[in-house]
């Protein structure tokens, strides 16, 4: 029955994974584009500020009397002060020739026009960012050359940098986890219509075969296409294997009832008692080939009209009756005295009527056949809660205990039962119809007498 | 008298350490000579204003010798930025030379619980922490001024000159900024935000204006009525000293320019953890001695009228005039004005 599925990775799984990694490329993404973005601004606003105190340092410087003067303003420092604490290097040259500063200071990079240049460079151990400007003087009217550096280094950057980058990195793990939860949650519900179809599938009764028809999203169509295809396919297989095992009863038993005619005719000419004998033994074998044709037709019925049930009020106490008195011949044949206790309220369960009947004489046949000659059988009937219980109960071996789980299933007989003809199908009976009518068949052994006690129970209605 | 100081201090230094490549204005040891550690102090302030404070440091630091070394802030900052001493803490008044030597790396960062308590302005790049504000006063003589409206900023001072010639005329004292590195850094200062102060210089210039190298000196020559009226002089010893009634002590209330006194641990210093634990000591006790100086903690604590205080703000601003050639400018201009 089940057969170890075969496995290979998992959709969710592999949903999971795929949107996650998206996630985390996205946000790696995000936090390089973002820092770099926010780097060069900040370095842009630091070139800026260098250029400021430089061109105001450039402005500073004039002729007086023939002899050049750099005045620096105060702000041209103290301005840099104002975004970091960086310190601040500057050097300023006349045609090349160092004036004031920082003389060790690196040498700007060469002039191509009179706009401020930057560069990066290193003095002191530290990484610094120069700014460097030119500014043509005349003095006495040969051209001078005037050329401020202003350096700063780059530490209120790299701090600020560093803020930013675990702010944005910050950023980056909650929208890495914010899309994480999102890809969990898609995954899932993506997964969700496949396990309401397993879940409403596997929920279903071994016999029901009908097609799915619960919405599904567009993905699954063609599998509940193939699905319901295949339990239709099934289904009409099953049911015509079931005409055909009742056609065959049928026909079996038609002949056989005539054979049996004419074997009782035989035996009453046949003198000789080992004649005599071997008809009776005939006319057994018979009288239990056509029970079992029976019980094989009962079987079919029980079946097909469990899938097309038609419910009708049912009263316990006298299908109950009915079935004693149908029985009582048969079990007079066997000195086997019925004993009935019922109760004086009716008992109304929906139902049909055929079904239940069926049930009930295949209890109470099983009941006869198993009993010692010279035993009781008792049928009760009661009310318990919500249901409305009939009990058979005899005087015989009782159940087999290991066997007790699977006597409802198709041909499964007792192991006790070797001396007795039969079909395994009178328990399989009972037990469907029950289930078809939303009730159950309690199987267990009297706890004194050890016989046998089969209940079937039924809702009331 | 200085000389004297000097010989001294280098006598008294002549067991510690090696002869300094500096001018030595006075030395002191604190605490046991055979101390397991030694903490050398390079500082502009007075040992006698310093010592009690040094002996609190060393009150739970049973196995630590101060060596206190007093110079003048030119000469402090030209022995640290020429790395030519071993010092484990520098502490000056001159904020514009000490904002100079840590802006050129001759600094080490340092960062503790009490410097964190600093407000932003008192430190500046965790190198250099300020633990007193020491405002710009001047000084006065009451019984020179005798029957004189006592003035309260520069533009009573200058008419206060003008119309009183005869008491002011060779009493008036301030320092000579070409050797005071305090003295420029509150010329600098004074200029920067007024012009009065030119106009000031020129009267001052005037009555024949003297010049001194040190605060103290001012205030014992207004004491003993040498002086009428000092300008620019160290408020924090100014009060200390004014417990005459002779003296009056004014916080011009046109503008005063506070300077900070500030410590910063050399880039070479021995002795990092004790000059940080000085450091501390400094910032939380402040300078206990000295009454007359304010603490960086108690901001707002020592004037009705704060609004007139213009703190010298630390960074590379104070640059600028310590630049050769601006120097050289500013010189210039005041030699003009003052010595005339």
């Amino acid at each position: 029955m089940s057969t170890p599925i075969q496995l290979r990775g998992s959709i969710r799984r592999r949903l999971i994974i795929q949107l996650l990694t998206g996630a985390a490329l996205l946000a790696t993404l995000v936090f390089f584009v973002v820092r770099n973005y926010t780097r060069d601004l900040a370095g842009q606003s630091q070139d800026e500020i260098l250029s400021a105190s430089v061109t105001a340092i450039l402005d500073s410087a004039s002729v007086r009397n023939g002899e050049l003067t750099v005045d620096i303003p105060y702000f041209a420092f103290s301005m840099l002060g104002n975004i970091s604490d960086d310190r601040v290097f500057y050097a300023i040259t006349r045609n090349g020739e160092f004036l004031t500063g920082y003389p060790d200071l690196p040498k700007p990079v060469a002039a191509i026009d009179l706009a401020p240049r930057f560069q990066t460079a290193r003095y002191d151990g530290e990484e610094i960012r120069m700014a460097t400007a030119t500014r043509r003087l005349s003095v006495s009217g040969t051209p001078d050359f005037v050329e401020v550096t202003v350096a700063q280094t780059r530490y209120g950057l790299r701090q600020q940098l560093a803020g930013i980058s675990r702010t944005v990195a910050g950023f980056g793990i909650g929208f890495f986890v914010i899309a994480a939860i999102f890809g969990i949650l898609a995954a899932q519900s993506a997964i969700q219509p496949l396990r309401q179809l397993a879940g409403s599938v596997s929920r279903r009764g071994l016999s029901d075969l009908r097609p799915v028809s619960a919405p599904v999203p567009a993905e699954m169509e063609s599998l509940v296409g193939a699905l319901n295809g295949f339990m239709s396919r099934l289904k009409t297989s099953l049911s015509r294997s079931e005409d055909l095992i009742a056609e065959a009863a049928h026909r079996v038993r038609t002949p056989l009832t005539t054979v049996r005619t004419q074997a009782e005719i035989t035996l009453r000419r046949v003198d000789k008692p080992e004649n005599r004998q071997a008809v009776r033994e005939m006319i057994r074998a018979i009288d239990e080939s056509s029970r079992a044709a029976g019980q094989l037709l009962d079987h079919a019925m029980v079946s097909f009209r469990s899938d097309h049930l038609e419910m009708e009020d049912v009263e316990l106490t006298r299908l109950a009756r009915d079935a004693v008195s149908r029985l009582r011949p048969l079990a007079e044949l066997r000195d086997i005295d019925l004993e009935i206790t019922l109760p004086d309220a009716a008992m109304v369960v929906k139902g049909d009527p055929i079904l239940m009947q069926s049930a009930l004489l295949n209890l109470l046949d099983n009941a006869i056949k198993y009993s010692p000659a010279d035993s009781i059988v008792h049928v009760s009937a009661r009310r318990s809660g919500t249901t409305a219980e009939i009990t058979v109960r005899d005087e015989g071996a009782g159940f087999p205990k290991a066997d007790m789980g699977h006597l409802t299933r198709r041909f499964v007989r007792g192991g006790n039962t070797d001396a007795v003809v039969g079909s395994g199908l009178g328990l399989t009976i009972a037990h469907e119809v029950a289930r078809a009518h939303g009730g159950r068949l309690f199987l267990t052994n009297h706890s004194d007498t050890g016989g046998a006690c089969a209940s079937l129970s039924f809702p009331l209605a | 008298m200085r000389k004297l100081v000097v010989s001294l201090g280098l006598i008294l230094g002549l067991f510690a350490a090696p002869l300094p490549a500096f001018e030595v204005e006075n030395h002191i040891s604190v605490g046991p000579p055979d101390a397991r550690r030694v903490l050398r102090v390079l500082s502009t302030g007075d040992a006698e204003f310093f010592e009690p404070t040094l002996r609190d440091f060393l009150r739970n630091l049973p196995d630590v010798r101060v060596e206190y070394t007093v110079a003048s802030s030119g000469e402090l900052m030209q022995a640290l930025d020429r790395d030519t001493v071993d010092m484990d803490l520098a502490i000056s008044i001159a904020t514009d030379l000490q904002t100079k030597l840590v802006n050129d790396g001759k600094a080490q960062p340092y960062s503790s619980l009490a410097t964190q308590r600093l407000p932003a302005w008192a430190r500046w790049r965790e190198h250099l922490f300020a633990f007193t504000q020491e405002p710009a006063a001047v000084v006065l003589s009451r019984k020179a001024l005798d029957g004189l409206p006592l003035p309260d900023n520069r533009q009573d001072l200058i008419a206060l000159i003008r119309d009183h010639p005869d008491r002011f005329e060779g009493k008036v004292g301030t320092y000579d900024i070409r050797t005071s590195g305090l003295g420029y850094l509150y010329a600098t200062q004074d200029a920067r935000t007024s012009d009065t102060y030119w106009r000031l210089s020129e009267v001052m210039g005037s009555v024949g204006v003297r010049l001194y190298c040190c605060s103290s000196q001012m205030i014992d020559d207004v004491a003993s009525g040498e002086l009428t009226m000092a300008y620019n002089v160290l408020g924090s010893y100014a009060r200390e000293k004014s417990n005459t009634d002779d003296v009056l002590v004014l916080l011009p209330q046109d503008y005063t320019v506070v300077a900070l006194r500030t410590a910063f641990i050399p880039r070479d210093s021995k002795a990092p953890e004790l000059a940080g634990l000085m450091i501390d000591h400094l910032i939380s006790q402040g300078w206990q001695a000295a009454p007359g100086a304010f603490s960086v903690l108690e901001e707002d604590a020592w004037s009705d009228d704060t609004h007139a205080l213009r703190r010298i703000r630390m960074g590379p601003g104070l640059l600028v005039y310590l630049d050769a050639f601006k120097k050289a400018a500013f010189l210039r201009e005041w030699s003009s004005a003052v010595l005339q």
